[in-house]
């Protein structure tokens, strides 16, 4: 198994060579990143070269890496300055209320990111491509609808639960939330208990939308820990996002 | 000559034909379907979101109310991508018992399908008799875990607890007569795996009984055979998984594909149809109900040979003994650090993923080293059975819309999230 799993990163980087951002290799699973430019061009090779054969498109998703890193409870220095209780920032979207507003960690260019996992038949394996949308604020990504139809609503669904625009779309709208619904929920900036509630007022006889006023409530604080309890050979990664945090 | 527009019309989502919570705006010539668009998100409850902000453990129990008939196969994913994240060895018993409880869930998925679909279609004594059955199952559930549907029984490490060595008895009360409790305890006087294994041996009748209902049967066929025909490439455009490419003559199973757990230890078949329409997907689910049960067999002789651990000795992601607890410094600690905080995953991410009934189920865990999850995508097969369905229905009647819906074997609470 793990043979072909680096057999295909090698034929990857052989066939693509430099419209791959990267090839990696990662719990026994292969991860490419390609540009938004090169999506459609590397989809429809993954799906037609007789190397590959990835004849279907198991999921796509959203992601939105604005808070990657980023923890509730420091626990590195607390024995110089003691623990804190972990519920006084709002620092994630559990704990954000109306009007709240999150600063993005990431570098331009790095926030939205589509990814999408393949399935090879023939081959028996699979692929992960991620595409990061290089506009933050508008953030696109090329279609592959054409490459698999089954993208159509894997695509609506991450504009919008996330807001990312696939470029050559035939119908982009909503699909999960309410019609008229504000706003993208999945980011990470969108709070947990929503912006707006709904009842029906009895005076106006119409259901009407309020500012919501429930509390967030999270009990556990999100904590990282650098112990490397399960890593021995991931260590180095750990420390890099703990820098970026 | 008189101006003929086409018609629009709205089906759902109050409609008992639409599996919950399905709006579909059908246009239409005539009877004749021209378009589909089905409007779904009315069952959205934001599990992903939900998930990011909750110690992984906390979420399982969220995993079961995704697809509510098929509980425990999506615990199964869940926990996998924890385990494949964490490389946690599990205990051989343990896997067992995932087995078992995945058939058996299987089994539980497929009769609700069965039912549902033949009363959709016009047939209501299957349904009567497939819910029969499901009493049965969900009895093995409550066994187990306590609950009848919502279990949260598998955990990152192994199972909640091990198989029961008495099923819970009924009682006699003002609405069951002790002759009637007497005559429902009969099977349950043994532990949990009597009770399964007498459930399988009677299981492969009453599956001759579904048939003998619809099988041969004229309006059956009628109903469903060219109905729905979906080719093999297009299986794969649409990514279909599980039953629904199968029945487009693919043969392909995860179980047998990319083995997890131990199903390459137990012997089964995989069923495919040829013509990919939904008679074909019919005998495929029917067969793979049959299979199920002979993979269930096998688990029972297996597990009553080989007591052992049902969980992980790893302390760090699964909870010491109660003795533990009370006697040593080590599991008090362990304990407080995993009922308060979680444990941690390195950063990373992974895809897992397992044979659902509906199809291939998975989970896409993205970890950032915390306590709770980054982000959690949730592959739900019935999300893109749904989004064929446009192509599926075109060019039929409006009443076949509805035998589509059934062998698409909508459940929302998957496809919603």
């Amino acid at each position: 198994m793990s043979n072909s799993i680096q057999q295909l990163a090698d034929s990857l980087s052989a066939v693509f060579a430099e419209k791959l951002v990267s090839v990696e290799i990662e719990f026994n699973e292969v991860s490419i990143e390609v540009t938004p430019e090169n999506l459609l061009e590397v989809t429809t090779e993954l799906r037609d070269n007789p190397e590959f054969e990835f004849q279907q498109l198991i999921d796509l998703c959203g992601v939105d890496y604005s808070q990657f890193g980023q923890d509730e409870w420091q626990t590195d220095d607390a024995s110089r300055a003691g623990f804190g209780r972990g519920v006084d920032a709002a620092t994630s979207s559990g704990r954000l209320q109306f009007g709240d507003e999150l600063e993005s960690l990431t570098p331009p260019g790095r926030r939205f990111a589509a990814v999408y996992h393949l399935l090879s038949y023939v081959f028996n394996r699979r692929l992960r491509i991620r595409v990061f949308a290089s506009n933050d604020d508008f953030p696109v990504v090329p279609t592959v609808t054409e490459v698999w139809n089954s993208a159509d609503w894997y695509e609506r669904e991450a504009f919008d639960l996330l807001g990312i625009l696939f470029d050559g779309h035939p119908d982009l709208r909503r699909i999960l939330t309410d019609y008229g619904f504000v706003g993208h929920p999945f980011r990470k900036d969108f709070p947990m208990i929503g912006n707006v509630e709904m009842r029906y007022d009895p005076e106006k006889r119409r259901v009407i939308y309020e500012p919501v006023t429930i509390e967030p409530r999270v009990l556990v604080p999100r904590v990282r820990r650098n112990d490397h309890r399960y890593l021995e050979d991931v260590g180095e990664d750990t420390e890099d996002g703990a820098d970026d945090a | 000559m008189p101006e003929i527009k086409n018609y629009t019309l709205n089906f759902g989502p109050q409609h008992p034909a639409a599996h919950g919570v399905l709006r579909l705006v059908l246009e239409m010539d005539g009877e004749v379907i021209e378009r589909a668009d089905p409007h779904i998100g009315l069952l959205h409850r934001g599990t992903e979101k939900l998930a990011e902000t909750k110690p992984y453990n906390q979420t399982i129990g969220y995993m079961d109310r995704l697809d509510y008939v098929s509980m425990m196969c999506n615990e199964h994913g869940y926990v996998m991508a924890i385990e494949k994240m964490l490389d946690l060895e599990i205990p051989e018993r343990a896997q067992y018992i995932r087995v078992m409880f995945d058939e058996i869930t299987r089994i539980l998925n497929h009769l609700m399908w069965i039912g549902t679909h033949a009363l959709d279609v016009g047939a209501m004594t299957v349904f009567l008799y497939a819910f029969r059955e499901r009493e049965d199952l969900m009895d093995m559930y409550e066994a187990v875990s306590g609950a009848r549907m919502h279990a949260t029984y598998y955990r990152p490490g192994g199972v909640a607890r091990d198989l029961p060595d008495a099923m819970p008895q009924y009682l006699e009360s003002r609405w069951r007569s002790k002759k009637e409790a007497d005559r429902l305890n009969q099977n349950r006087q043994g532990s949990l795996l009597d009770f399964i294994e007498d459930f399988c041996r009677r299981f492969p009748r009453y599956v001759d009984e579904y048939e003998t209902l619809l099988t041969d049967n004229r309006i059956w066929k009628q109903r469903t055979v060219g109905i729905g025909v979906v080719s093999e490439d297009r299986a794969y455009q649409l990514g279909f998984t599980g039953p629904m490419l199968r029945g487009s003559g693919v043969e392909w199973d995860l179980r047998k594909k990319q083995p997890y757990e131990v199903y390459d230890k137990v012997d089964f078949d995989i069923p495919v149809g040829t013509n990919g329409d939904c008679y074909d997907r019919y005998l495929v689910r029917v067969e793979e109900m049959r299979q199920s049960n002979r993979i269930i067999t096998q688990c029972i002789d297996w597990l009553r040979v080989n007591p052992g651990l049902s969980m992980t000795e790893n302390h760090k992601v699964a909870a010491p003994r109660r003795e533990a607890i009370k006697a040593d410094m080590e599991g008090l600690i362990h304990h407080f650090k995993l009922f308060t905080e979680g444990y941690t995953l390195p950063p990373g991410e992974v895809y897992a993923s397992v044979e659902h009934p509906k199809g291939e189920f998975g989970i896409y865990l993205i970890s950032d080293g915390a306590n709770k999850p980054y982000r959690v995508k949730i592959r739900a097969p019935g999300f893109a059975h749904l989004s064929s369905m446009n192509e599926m229905a075109q060019g039929h009647m409006l009443a076949d819309v509805v035998a589509i819906i059934g062998t698409q074997d909508i459940v929302f609470g998957e496809i919603d999230r």
